[in-house]
């Protein structure tokens, strides 16, 4: 249990490392991941104005660098640029605070994520809890946002964004809870580790319970997130741009980073729950640095399918009302989790946690006899 | 002498460190970078070109209480399902399934009639949930 990137290392090259180089190990992971995370989110915008772009029909960015590709860049420097203003009415400290309990809750969530097998920052054995809990940091982040702006759009933002997001985070903590049931871990590796290389292996396919489950926790997870067709709390038809109206310059660079880091941390983990994770076909390079690259790359292939997904969504359907958005949370998705969840427990129980794969084969061994 | 599981958490305080170091590093270099001309207007709340009347932080829908008090109830119980889900499996390849499914049964059950109470009393209603019911306005009107 409890392993870490450390723990892998000292294994693969069989030495013991001083606590001192044990923090430098970490310190440099830590910073590559957040680094690397930081990069996807500033080419997620670029994604993101590129395929709405190729959806409507128009070029999209091309000017800064090959195809357009340093825009993110160019944003960036413009952003550092700006003038960093703060109302004279708001809460100063809160006012300076809320980017970075945004920014802090999303970071946190990558030191459990199984990119591969061995190269996971920390592989804490109450993942799981621990995901959720600093997740809903994002919330506070956004709620106070919208608070101590002091400007009115910005508060309606941060209510509707807080109901939202703790209305969603009920379903999507239900279907999570169920699959715990069927792998029987709060470790991230775990999960993964009970899952097969091929989709009849992927908790998705392992019984009907899962394969709803697969969807609830994608539409709870594009709330949770504030992404479009939910982006009620940035609605700008009806809310200026809600609950970061009064933020300018780099401060609103954070929010718009945490949220881009929080879809890819998202997609990341449906795909460690659902889509059978960093896991290759046949454990192909197994115990080698070559197997590590691999499964990481299937990691992220798998990511940002499901990234693309998202974005995908987001210029194709029209946002909802508050009321559909609270009604769809309480009076479908919810209960259709709960559902869900005591089928899972029942599925585990009756068939002692085979996939419908493994029980249909199993059917047709028998039966050939 | 490190404190219990140094070597596993220490990511993520390196983490929060690095997000803190990224904010307020940024914020800083910005500093060197951006100008700063403050204005009167320009350090007023944005109401659409308006005069901003009041402050924000006025008497808030009673409904997005009720959300929170339903969020914490569902919290709560999905918190405490945790471990029992852990353990869940475990059991039931020892041949102890049926009783744990049951008392899982009867945990959400509890749940599930509070919800359907919540429900028909119209507290997942978001619009029409605090107007006054049909009975109770034509009662108030006979008096």
């Amino acid at each position: 249990m409890n392993q870490t990137i450390v723990s892998y290392l000292s294994e693969l090259f069989a030495v013991n490392f001083s606590p001192w180089v044990v923090i430098l190990i970490f310190f440099v992971a830590v910073f590559v991941v957040v680094n690397v995370m930081a990069l996807i989110g500033g080419l997620a915008t670029y994604a993101e104005r590129k395929i709405s772009a190729d959806l409507q029909m128009r070029i999209g960015p091309n000017r800064v660098g090959p195809y357009g590709l340093l825009q993110f860049l160019a944003d960036g420097v413009k952003m550092i640029t700006k003038e960093d203003t703060i109302p004279r009415d708001a809460d100063k400290f809160i006012f300076a605070l809320a980017p970075l309990l945004c920014l802090l809750g999303v970071l946190a969530t990558l030191a459990v994520l199984p990119f591969s097998s061995g190269l996971t920052l920390t592989d804490l054995n109450i993942g799981i809890f621990y995901l959720l809990g600093v997740s809903s940091l994002v919330g506070v982040g956004i709620f106070l946002g919208g608070y101590a702006s002091n400007s009115k759009w910005a508060m309606l933002g941060g209510m509707r964004g807080a109901a939202q997001i703790i209305s969603y985070e009920i379903p999507v903590t239900i279907t999570i809870l169920s699959i715990v049931l069927i792998s029987g871990s709060l470790s991230l590796n775990q999960v993964v580790e009970r899952q097969g290389a091929f989709p009849n292996g992927w908790l998705l396919f392992h019984n009907p319970f899962s394969f709803i489950g697969f969807f609830i926790y994608f539409i709870g997870a594009l709330a949770e997130t504030n992404r479009a067709p939910f982006d009620l709390p940035e609605a700008e038809s009806e809310l200026v741009s809600g609950y970061h109206t009064e933020y300018s310059g780099m401060r609103f660079a954070f929010f718009a980073l945490a949220e881009y880091i929080e879809v890819f941390v998202v997609c990341a983990v449906a795909t460690a729950f659902f889509l059978g994770g960093y896991k290759i076909p046949f454990n192909y390079g197994a115990g080698t640095l070559l197997g590590q690259a691999l499964q990481v790359a299937m990691f992220f292939a798998k990511t940002f399918a499901l990234y693309y997904v998202v974005i995908w969504i987001r210029w194709t359907l029209p946002r909802l009302r508050v009321d559909h958005l609270m009604t769809i949370c309480w009076k479908y998705l919810t209960p259709i989790a709960l559902f869900n969840l005591v089928g899972i427990a029942m599925w585990v129980w009756l068939f002692n946690g085979r996939s419908l794969y493994m029980i249909i084969k199993q059917a047709l061994v028998i039966s050939g006899k | 002498m490190t404190p219990p599981n140094f070597d596993v958490y220490l990511p993520v305080a390196l983490l929060m460190g690095m997000a803190v170091a990224m904010v307020v590093g940024a914020l800083l270099f910005g500093k060197l970078l951006r100008p700063n001309k403050p204005s009167f207007l320009k350090q007023s709340a944005y109401e659409c070109g308006e005069q901003p009347v009041g402050v924000a932080w006025s008497y808030f829908n009673v409904r997005f209480y009720v959300v929170a008090l339903i969020f914490i109830i569902f919290d709560v119980e999905s918190a405490l399902m945790f471990p029992v889900a852990v353990v869940y499996r475990r059991f039931s390849e020892l041949g102890a399934g049926a009783s744990v499914f049951f008392s899982v049964l009867i945990f959400i059950g509890v749940l599930v009639v509070g919800t359907i109470y919540c429900w028909s009393k119209g507290d997942l209603d978001w619009v029409r949930s605090f107007t006054i019911s049909k009975d109770n306005y034509h009662q108030g009107r006979e008096q």
